[in-house]
């Protein structure tokens, strides 16, 4: 989070590359992120099953077993093999979707994930949207309204909820919009993503689900926006000092034609990347919003795998979430191509 | 007079100090950053003198369970009955160890990968820099939760989680800073002379570097801590130590939130974010004091 403000200015592609036609590109960036992607495999692997020596003595943290079920538990999970066999087994069923089996819930990590995801993408879909817009409408006017009382406010504001952590925010959220406080009644519901006793019909249940999804989403949104705000603001502040604005203000366009036609376009681009580079952040609000609020996503999953601690699930999360915020990165770096002629260019 | 050349580097770093000084003076938030940090850290540090850490004792706690705010206990008690005020107190030496340590790590690896890549490039420079990048766009709490779910818990541990995911933004940083640093004529100068790499960059490259890492680190900080508070809220911090994290954990496990106990959960939440926004306003303003790029935008 805050050591976005030291790299916000490195975020431009590097001067100096030679022309490359659009195959390069494209074979480069996919290219790249295949690496990474068998990386984030390599390291989910060695991870969980060398890292803490014996696994089979991890899976059985803290309970008494005999070296007969040890032997047993080795042979289920192929750890008898040797190691180099182990991990091309490990991959050859990754590339097929098989995760491997949870050991909580018996059953296939993959069904587990896919069941889980539409929760999560539905919070974290609905609180990005709402952080980005809010985000760099706020950071567009504070930059541009450089040292006035909005800017000052607004990321006094933003570095305030920048500090607080995600889950802190979700507890006092949720005691008191959930629960209530004194004489005020909760308006939310405490937890979940439907009520059991809802009405057939599409209308009652949507707006169920949507009154559960308040209180995450603004707790998710209340924490995010602040990092767009942050990376607008000095990435417009940067693009201000430039003649080709001097020329739009020369040539009598309004002021707000001159933000919003020629500044705008140009500060949204690195702030873009940044927005793909940190979805880390919201892969991290995710995982603490979902368990303050018992949302039944990926997040929660995490947290119960955590508790047991379900290895199988836990490396199939891992790989899940690394490997898809590896893929939005790849995607951000053609979609930043495609919307920038610099890029193509240089 | 007769000055050496010593004693004149001596006088010309010490007004390069003092300037750095006025610089960051002029810088309320940064200032107001730095007074609030030195009070919490001397707070910290003096809580063994100042409390009775056997109060940390649940079997010797002495209030009753959830107690609100009163005259014995100004800020309440936890579901054991033990004073929240000093939890808190004792939190944050928990909470600033470790923020630090991990900051320290993740600089350490950070600058030596940066600085590695910019002054070897070619090769080097390609694999550390795609190593970084890998790292960069990992989701750094699903990959800390990993570290910290495959090792022995512990302060160790949660240290050795944050620092080894927050590191590729300074690597990032120090690279850049350093490539522009090496292209100076004064730099050619000493390699002409025959510096060899340990010469270039332990005299000339790092301490030009360091001033930058060092507002990095302090932004590190706050991140890390907000990382620790998070590990320890998902019940992976070390569960021999009260820290912010694992009373807001104790808290929400306890269903203080259900019970409205807001005095068990307001302090530890409002020391992270007073520690995070002071060590935030404090590296801002290191950086635009260390960063002319970004004078006149704070």
């Amino acid at each position: 989070m805050a050591d976005l403000l030291a790299n916000a200015p490195e975020a431009a592609p590097e001067p100096g590359r030679a022309r490359r036609g659009l195959g390069t590109f494209l074979a480069a960036k996919l290219g790249g992120g295949l690496v990474s992607l068998f990386l984030v495999a390599v390291l989910g692997f060695f991870l969980f099953r060398v890292m803490p020596g014996d696994p089979a003595r991890t899976m059985t943290r803290g309970a008494p077993v005999s070296e007969d079920q040890l032997v047993a538990l080795r042979a289920r999970f192929g750890l008898d093999q040797p190691l180099w066999k182990q991990f091309l087994d490990f991959l050859g069923n990754l590339l097929r979707g098989d995760l491997g089996t949870s050991y909580t819930y018996s059953r296939p990590v993959g069904d587990l994930i896919l069941e889980r995801l539409g929760p999560t993408l539905l919070l974290v879909g609905t609180a990005t949207v709402l952080a980005v817009v809010l985000g760099l409408w706020t950071g567009t006017r504070a930059a541009w309204r450089h040292g006035s009382a909005f800017d000052k406010s607004s990321t006094s504001i933003a570095l305030t909820l920048w500090s607080v952590p995600t889950f802190w925010l979700g507890l006092i959220v949720l005691m008191v919009f959930g629960v209530g406080m004194g004489p005020f009644p909760g308006l939310f519901p405490v937890g979940g993503i439907s009520s059991p006793d809802v009405p057939d019909g599409l209308l009652p249940q949507v707006l169920d689900v949507a009154h559960h999804l308040v209180l995450p989403a603004l707790t998710m949104v209340a924490v995010i926006y602040a990092e767009y705000l942050m990376v607008m603001r000095s990435s417009l502040l940067e693009e201000m000092g430039e003649d080709y604005l001097t020329t739009a203000r020369a040539k009598g366009l309004r002021e707000d034609l001159v933000r919003r036609r020629h500044a705008v376009p140009n500060a949204l681009l690195p702030t873009v990347t940044l927005i793909f580079l940190r979805l880390g952040l919201v892969v991290m609000g995710a995982i603490t919003v979902e368990t303050v609020f018992s949302w039944p996503g990926l997040g929660l999953l995490t947290f119960e795998a955590l508790r047991v601690p379900d290895l199988p699930l836990l490396q199939g999360i891992f790989i899940v979430m690394a490997g898809s915020v590896i893929l939005m990165n790849v995607l951000a770096d053609m979609l930043y191509r495609g919307l920038d002629p610099r890029v193509r260019e240089s | 007079m007769t000055a050496t050349a010593k004693q004149i580097a001596r006088q010309r770093r010490r007004a390069r100090a003092d300037e750095m000084w006025q610089a960051f003076r002029r810088d309320r938030a940064g200032l107001t950053g730095l007074v609030l940090l030195v009070l919490i850290a001397a707070l910290a540090l003096l809580a063994p003198l100042l409390t009775d850490a056997s109060g940390l004792d649940v079997t010797r706690a002495t209030g009753e369970a959830l107690q609100p705010p009163g005259s014995e206990f100004w800020l309440g008690t936890d579901e054991s009955g033990r004073s929240v005020l000093l939890l808190t107190w004792w939190g944050a030496r928990v909470s600033l160890v470790v923020g630090l340590s991990a900051a320290l790590l993740s600089m350490v690896i950070g600058t030596l990968f940066g600085v590695t890549a910019a002054h070897f490039g070619g090769w080097t420079s390609t694999v550390l820099m795609r190593v970084t990048d890998f790292f960069l766009v990992l989701p750094s709490l699903v990959l800390a939760i990993a570290l910290s779910t495959v090792l022995a818990r512990g302060l160790p541990t949660i240290v050795l989680a944050i620092g080894v995911t927050a590191w590729p933004a300074t690597a990032r940083l120090v690279r850049a800073q350093t490539l522009t640093i090496e292209a100076r004529p004064y730099i050619e100068r000493a390699r002409a002379l025959g510096g060899g790499p340990g010469h270039v960059i332990g005299r000339h490259v790092l301490p030009a570097v360091l001033p930058l890492v060092f507002a990095n680190t302090t932004l590190q900080v706050a991140s890390a801590i907000i990382a620790e508070s998070t590990l320890s809220f998902l019940g992976l911090g070390d569960p021999s130590r009260v820290s912010w994290g694992s009373m807001l954990k104790s808290a929400m496990d306890t269903g203080a939130v259900t019970a409205g106990a807001w005095w068990y959960l307001l302090p530890p939440g409002l020391g992270i974010v007073a520690v995070v926004l002071s060590f935030t306003l404090c590296g801002r303003a290191l950086e635009s004091v260390f960063n002319p790029r970004l004078r006149g935008q704070a």
